[in-house]
C-alpha cells in the first residue's frame, strides 16, 4: 500500500479544517500517558470556551489531578487549589466576580472521594459555575489507586481482584446525585472514547456553560475519560475497556436540563 | 481499485505516543500503523491514499498530532483515472 507525505502542509489547493491543538493552547507538548483521555476533554473545553466568547473572561479552577499539567500551557486564566476544594474557591471567585465564567477542572479521585462535600455545597447554594468531572475510576495521577466512582468489579492498585461491593463498598454516581438537589441547572455525561461521542460531549460541554451565562444554576458536565494506564490494559485498548466498565454503570446523556423542562 | 482522496493530514509524528486511537477512529481505515518508530521509539500512524478530511482522526487523537486538509478537487487514482486518460 502506497503512503502518502504527511511531513508538510499539501501542495495541491486546499482548505485546512481541522488544527493540531485548540487557540488557547500555548502548545501541544504535554507529558500524560499513551491513550489518556484527558487531553481530548480539556481541548473540548478549551474549544468551547473559544465558541461562546468567553475567552477573555473566564476562569478555571484547577483540582489536582493529571490534567493540573496543563495550568502552564492553557491560555486562560487559572488558580489550583486544595484536594477536591475547586467548587468552593469557584464560589468565592463567581461572587467577587459574577460577571467571569468560572469553572471547574477535576478528576472523579478529587471530586468524589476528596471533594464530595464541597461539590454537594455548591451544588445546594445554586452557585453559578460550571464544573468539569474527568471520570476515570482511578487516581491516575499516584499510579492508579481504586476512588469512590470505580466501579464493581473494576481492577485498581488496591482492588487486584476486582472491587467488592461487600469490601470496598458502591461506586457514587455523582451525576444523579447533583441531579437529585434543587441547586444543579444542567447534568450531563459524556465520553471521549470515539469520534461520534466526542462530538456529542462537545454539545453537552457547551449547554453547560450557558447555562451558567444565563445564570440558571450550577452545572455538571461529566466525562468518561480513559486510563489505560492506571486500569493495566495496552493504550489501544483504553476505549473498549471504559465502555465495558465504567460505561455500564455510568450511562452517557442529559441527566437534568432545568431549561428544557420549563 | 479506483480511489478518492477528498483531504489529507499533516502528522507529527515525533509527538505521536503510539497509542493506535486513530486507526480504528478512521472511517475510512486509511490510516495503518508504522513498522519503524519515530523519535521517542513509538509506532505512529502513516496514511494511504484515500482521506475524506473527516477530522475522526484529528478528534480522538490525546497527543495532538494531526492536522486536516480538505482538498478543492478531489484527486482519484486508480483503474478508473486511468482509462479517463
Amino acid at each position: 500500500m502506497s503512503i502518502v507525505m504527511t511531513t508538510r502542509p499539501p501542495e495541491a489547493p486546499s482548505n485546512k479544517v481541522a488544527s493540531f491543538k485548540p487557540t488557547l493552547l500555548q502548545t501541544e507538548e504535554h507529558h500524560l500517558c499513551p491513550g489518556c483521555g484527558e487531553p481530548v476533554a480539556i481541548r473540548l473545553v478549551l474549544e468551547v470556551i473559544e465558541e461562546l466568547g468567553l475567552a477573555q473572561k473566564n476562569v478555571s479552577i484547577i483540582g489536582h489531578g493529571c490534567y493540573g499539567s496543563f495550568i502552564m500551557t492553557m491560555d486562560v486564566d487559572s488558580t489550583l487549589c486544595l484536594h477536591g476544594r475547586a467548587p468552593a474557591v469557584a464560589t468565592g471567585l463567581k461572587r467577587m466576580r459574577p460577571d467571569v465564567a468560572v469553572w471547574t477542572l477535576q478528576g472523579d479521585g478529587d471530586m468524589t472521594s476528596e471533594g464530595l462535600a464541597e461539590i454537594l455545597h455548591a451544588t445546594a447554594r445554586g452557585e453559578n459555575i460550571t464544573c468539569i468531572l474527568l471520570n476515570n475510576g482511578v487516581f491516575g495521577d499516584t499510579g492508579g489507586q481504586m476512588t469512590a466512582s470505580s466501579v464493581i468489579g473494576q481492577r485498581t492498585k488496591n482492588t487486584l481482584e476486582g472491587r467488592d461491593a461487600t469490601y470496598h463498598g458502591h461506586p457514587i454516581v455523582i451525576g444523579d446525585m447533583v441531579a437529585a438537589m434543587p441547586g444543579s441547572a444542567y447534568v450531563a455525561r459524556g465520553s471521549v472514547h470515539n469520534a461520534a461521542s466526542i462530538a456529542a460531549t462537545r454539545r453537552l460541554i457547551r449547554k453547560g456553560f450557558q447555562r451558567q451565562v444565563e445564570k440558571k444554576g450550577l452545572s455538571l458536565v461529566e466525562i468518561l475519560t480513559m486510563c489505560p494506564t492506571g486500569w493495566f490494559v495496552p493504550a489501544s485498548g483504553g476505549a473498549d475497556y471504559m465502555m465495558e466498565s465504567l460505561g455500564k454503570t455510568y450511562p452517557l446523556g442529559e441527566i437534568k436540563d432545568i431549561s428544557a423542562s420549563e | 481499485m479506483r480511489q478518492v482522496t477528498r483531504g489529507t493530514l499533516v502528522i507529527d509524528a515525533d509527538r505521536c505516543k503510539g497509542c493506535e486511537l486513530c486507526i480504528v477512529a478512521c472511517p475510512p481505515r486509511v490510516l495503518t500503523m508504522s513498522r519503524a518508530g519515530n523519535a521517542t521509539g513509538y509506532l505512529y500512524p502513516e496514511l494511504a491514499p484515500g482521506c475524506t478530511g473527516c477530522t475522526a482522526c484529528q478528534q480522538v487523537c490525546p497527543d495532538f498530532v494531526f492536522e486536516v486538509y480538505k482538498y478543492h478537487e478531489p484527486i482519484v487514482s486508480g483503474s478508473d483515472a486511468e482509462r479517463m486518460q
